[in-house]
């Protein structure tokens, strides 16, 4: 049992939080007596205390299980555990639930974490929805009300949408550029375990005194700034998912920098890593800036900045800028890796290389660079200076132009090709549907004097809701279907597949095409109760999500028993030419046995007798590696 | 069948599409009632934005739905692959400059729109606006009521005239929306944002709180009464009487007690 408490893992991070809260308690304490606090009772403030805790019980909990204690026994002088790569592989179940330096663990880790919030997010989106199926309805209070939708935006957002994406990423990548593993695999490990916390953090704000964060999840100033305790957990919680996207950022980056196989030049590489490419320079440039937003209102509700007071000086709209310098290119992270993904399945299911695949790669960095210039957009009614409209509007029109190329380069591959119409295209196929009309409604919204009349309306919530489900997600469930086999080394139910994709597709635009009308007509978002006008647009999209939500038990069912009892999977079903379709499934621990070696595009579908990667032939067994000449490739 | 023919018969489809697309997009009841000169000129926008997407989605789609119809792997296709097409920089160029002209266009139209919904009339009134959780007043100042200020929580305008809304918020960020105006700006503390009205049909129009407030966010709504200059002046006059003697009354009810 004392073994237990010091070795890394649950014990031993059980006992440290608790060290963490205590350390919170006796911090306040110290510094509330310090600073004048004359009578015993006033040295004890709950909200302190539960702002410290936030920041030290997770850390402690990070620290328990494993994720960075590396530094303190370097720092005591302790002998530290050299990355031997000795933790690879999950043999169990129970070993997804440990500190595991394997991409693909990490990967698989990062999936099944994000999709358990997008079941909860689901969850509270279809209680907002039972509240609103009539007006003035008390399904719950509008307290409650305000929580649900705050929660559930942060949910998806910080908690699925992102990190969904980094999940694919850290499993795919690696494998697509023939590296063993990521650039710092032990970051990866810390940056997955982020997750949890910042999750918990944000849900376990339901219990909190005076209720969860209810202030959206644009949490603006100075509203935040005055909510009950519940907003703390919003400020720390997004700290943490923050962080972890920063973390995963820069090893995406460091990885496809340096890591690539001999011969994976640039241009080379299968757009799935172009597109993470570009969402890590986003991530890493912009991410600073949310943190920053909450920061301020922490320390304004914590310690009276008055950052955003407007009675002592502070500036309501600077926290809106700096918010929005993050979450506008935000939209940008939660959708170009989803175009990576579409790209690889557009290409290997009409069997034809990707149309345009150098303007595919411009138009992805060319959304980098304009994804930072149009943050005002959400703000044209804000009360800023009104010549920033002028600008902003106008790049904001103009980002659309490379993301046309993309739709229309998708287009162009499937011509003449020979369309393999199996759940993953279909997803691929309704994605461009979806996701058209979604940027149809956007650059709607880019018009000022149209914008004036829809902003935060439920106009806003139909636009956010065709680009984040109808696109971001569809793509998500392409992927999952895509790589599942690689993943899991089975097969999908088929049938099922087809039957989820049906239902969603339908229910997506049956849920939601009707909140573009509630818009106009006049119905503003975030309310619990509406006019009486509104009751039978919003009766039918309460039953539609419903059906909606339903939707993802056929596709909860397939994964599970798929994966459990599915068809055992050949290494390329698709017969894929990159290079993660040219190992076994699942791929052996360390990837390549043999040390792959780039010789052609990735999409060179069609070519006669074309290949992307060939692979060293098997070491002689006294010399390893030496065919190679570069790297030994790993034994086991 | 002919690749010739099939192209054929899409095309007549999507033009029939384009066509259902356009019929419908006038016929559904977008909006509320045009109550104001800005709203008609945003609604005019809104239809030509729509009228310029119809078509760019109709084709959008007539290529997935011909593509699946025509390019969908048959019998005996399972190890076929398609023509290694890589690119086509003519078609390239193509689809990058004509949605970049037609973005610029469309902008350039919405400032158009912008300035004259926004511009300054030869002659406006001021009212005031101030938001509270969970209510919103209005002020008249003299020079709209011809002697003492007054404040109401009742919001009259005068149909024809130009009214200039000076907005200012007592604690956190509401959003003065008038739906049949098509107006709508933030109530911040600590500045004054403004916008301009000109209202053009008489009646009773809601007034919405669109910004996150707070618990009582979803009921802080209002209503606002387009009348004719002639009610207008009355409304007023019996306000400041109303108001006046009320504040007679305050002032020697509490010279009374103190």
């Amino acid at each position: 049992m004392a073994a237990k408490l010091r070795a890394p893992g649950f014990y031993r991070a059980g006992w440290m939080m608790v060290g963490g809260a205590l350390f919170a308690t006796a911090l306040t304490w110290l510094v509330r007596m310090a600073t004048g606090h004359s009578t015993f009772q006033h040295f004890i403030s709950p909200d302190a205390i539960l702002s410290v805790s936030l920041l030290a019980v997770p850390l402690a909990f990070l620290i328990g299980i494993g994720g960075f204690d590396y530094w303190f026994y370097w720092a005591i002088g302790r002998p530290t555990r050299p990355e031997d790569h000795s933790s690879h592989g999950a043999y169990t179940w129970k070993d997804y639930f440990r500190i595991n330096t394997d991409h693909k663990v990490i990967g698989i880790q990062y999936l099944v974490n994000s999709f358990f919030f997008l079941l909860v997010g689901g969850l509270l989106a279809l209680l907002m929805r039972a509240q609103l199926a009539q007006p003035g309805s008390h399904f719950v209070d509008a307290n409650t009300f305000n929580g649900l939708f705050s929660v559930h935006a942060s949910l998806l957002i910080f908690l699925f949408m992102v990190p969904v994406f980094a999940g694919f990423g850290n499993y795919v990548i690696p494998l697509m550029i023939g590296a063993p593993d990521m650039a710092f695999p032990r970051l990866n490990a810390l940056s997955f375990w982020l997750l949890p916390v910042a999750g918990m953090i944000m849900l376990g704000s339901f219990f909190a005194p005076g209720g969860a964060f209810a202030d959206g999840w644009t949490a603006y100033a100075p509203l935040s700034v005055n909510a009950p305790i519940g907003q703390t957990f919003f400020s720390i919680g997004v700290q943490f998912a923050g962080a972890s996207s920063i973390m995963t950022a820069l090893n995406f980056l460091v990885t496809i920098i340096t890591m690539r196989a001999p011969g994976m030049s640039f241009f080379r590489m299968p757009l799935l890593v172009w597109a993470n490419f570009a969402t890590s320079l986003l991530v890493v440039i912009a991410t600073p800036f949310i943190a920053a937003s909450q920061f301020f209102v922490l320390l304004d509700r914590a310690l009276g900045f008055n950052f955003f007071n407007a009675a002592k000086g502070g500036d309501v709209l600077m926290y809106q800028h700096v918010f929005w310098f993050y979450s506008h290119p935000a939209v940008y992270i939660m959708i170009l890796p989803g175009f990576g993904i579409i790209s690889e399945v557009i290409a290997v299911k009409s069997r034809k290389p990707i149309f345009g695949y150098r303007m595919m790669a411009f138009s992805l960095l060319a959304i980098v660079g304009l994804g930072f210039t149009v943050w005002a957009h959400h703000m044209f009614t804000s009360g800023m200076a009104a010549w920033i409209r002028i600008p902003m509007a106008i790049t904001t029109a103009i980002i659309a132009v490379p993301t046309g190329i993309k739709v229309f380069s998708w287009l162009a591959t499937l011509w003449r090709g020979v369309l393999h119409l199996d759940t993953a295209m279909l997803f691929a196929l309704g994605f461009i549907t979806t996701f058209t009309l979604g940027g149809i409604s956007g650059i709607m919204l880019a018009m000022v004097p149209f914008d004036i009349h829809v902003s935060a309306t439920y106009f806003i919530v139909a636009h956010i809701h065709y680009v984040l489900f109808g696109g971001s997600l569809m793509t998500i469930f392409a992927g999952v279907y895509y790589w599942f086999p690689k993943m899991t080394g089975r097969m999908y139910d088929e049938r099922l597949g087809k039957w989820h994709f049906w239902t969603t597709f339908i229910f997506v635009n049956l849920t939601f095409a009707p909140m573009h009308v509630l818009g106009l007509q006049g119905m503003p978002r975030r309310v619990a109760t509406y006019a009486a006008q509104f009751a039978d647009l919003n009766l039918f999209i309460s039953i539609a999500s419903f059906g909606l939500g339903a939707t993802t038990l056929l596709f909860v069912y397939n994964m599970v028993t798929s994966w459990r009892g599915g068809p055992r999977a050949v290494s390329n079903p698709w017969r894929a030419l990159t290079l993660e379709w040219q190992v076994s499934s699942p791929p052996p621990i360390f990837n390549f046995d043999r040390l792959p070696t780039v010789v052609g595009g990735p999409y060179e579908y069609g070519v006669p007798g074309a290949v992307h990667g060939i692979f060293a032939p098997a070491p002689a067994p006294t010399v390893a590696g030496a065919g190679a000449g570069v790297v030994s490739a790993p034994s086991q | 069948m002919s690749r010739q023919r099939s192209l054929g018969i899409a095309f007549a489809l999507a033009v029939i599409a384009v066509a259902i697309g356009v019929v419908l997009s006038y016929s559904i009841h977008w909006f509320p009632v045009q109550a104001s000169v800005q709203a008609k000129n945003t609604d005019r926008l809104y239809h030509v934005l729509v009228l310029a997407s119809i078509p760019i989605f109709v084709i959008v789609v007539t290529v997935i739905l011909y593509s699946i119809w025509q390019f969908h792997m048959k019998p005996g296709e399972e190890l076929k692959d398609g023509p290694p097409i890589h690119g086509n920089t003519r078609l390239e160029v193509f689809w990058t400059a004509i949605p970049t002209v037609l973005l610029l266009g469309l902008v350039s139209y919405s400032f158009v729109v912008l300035h004259e919904n926004e511009k300054k009339p030869a002659r406006e009134i001021q009212i005031g606006v101030t938001g509270q959780q969970f209510a919103w007043t209005y002020q008249y100042p003299p020079s709209v009521t011809g002697g003492a200020p007054l404040n109401s929580s009742q919001l009259y305008v005068p149909k024809g005239e130009s009214v200039n809304f000076g907005m200012h918020s007592k604690d956190v960020i509401h959003a003065f929306w008038i739906p049949a105006f098509r107006l709508q700006e933030d109530v911040v503390p600590g500045i004054t944002t403004h916008y301009r009205a000109t209202a053009v049909r008489l009646g009773n129009y809601p007034v919405v709180c669109n910004l996150l407030c707070g618990l009582g966010h979803s009921l802080m709504r209002s209503t606002v009464h387009v009348v004719t200059e002639a009610q207008f002046q009355a409304w007023i006059k019996s306000q400041v009487t109303a108001g006046s003697s009320t504040a007679a009354a305050g002032s020697t009810s509490s010279g009374a007690t103190g």
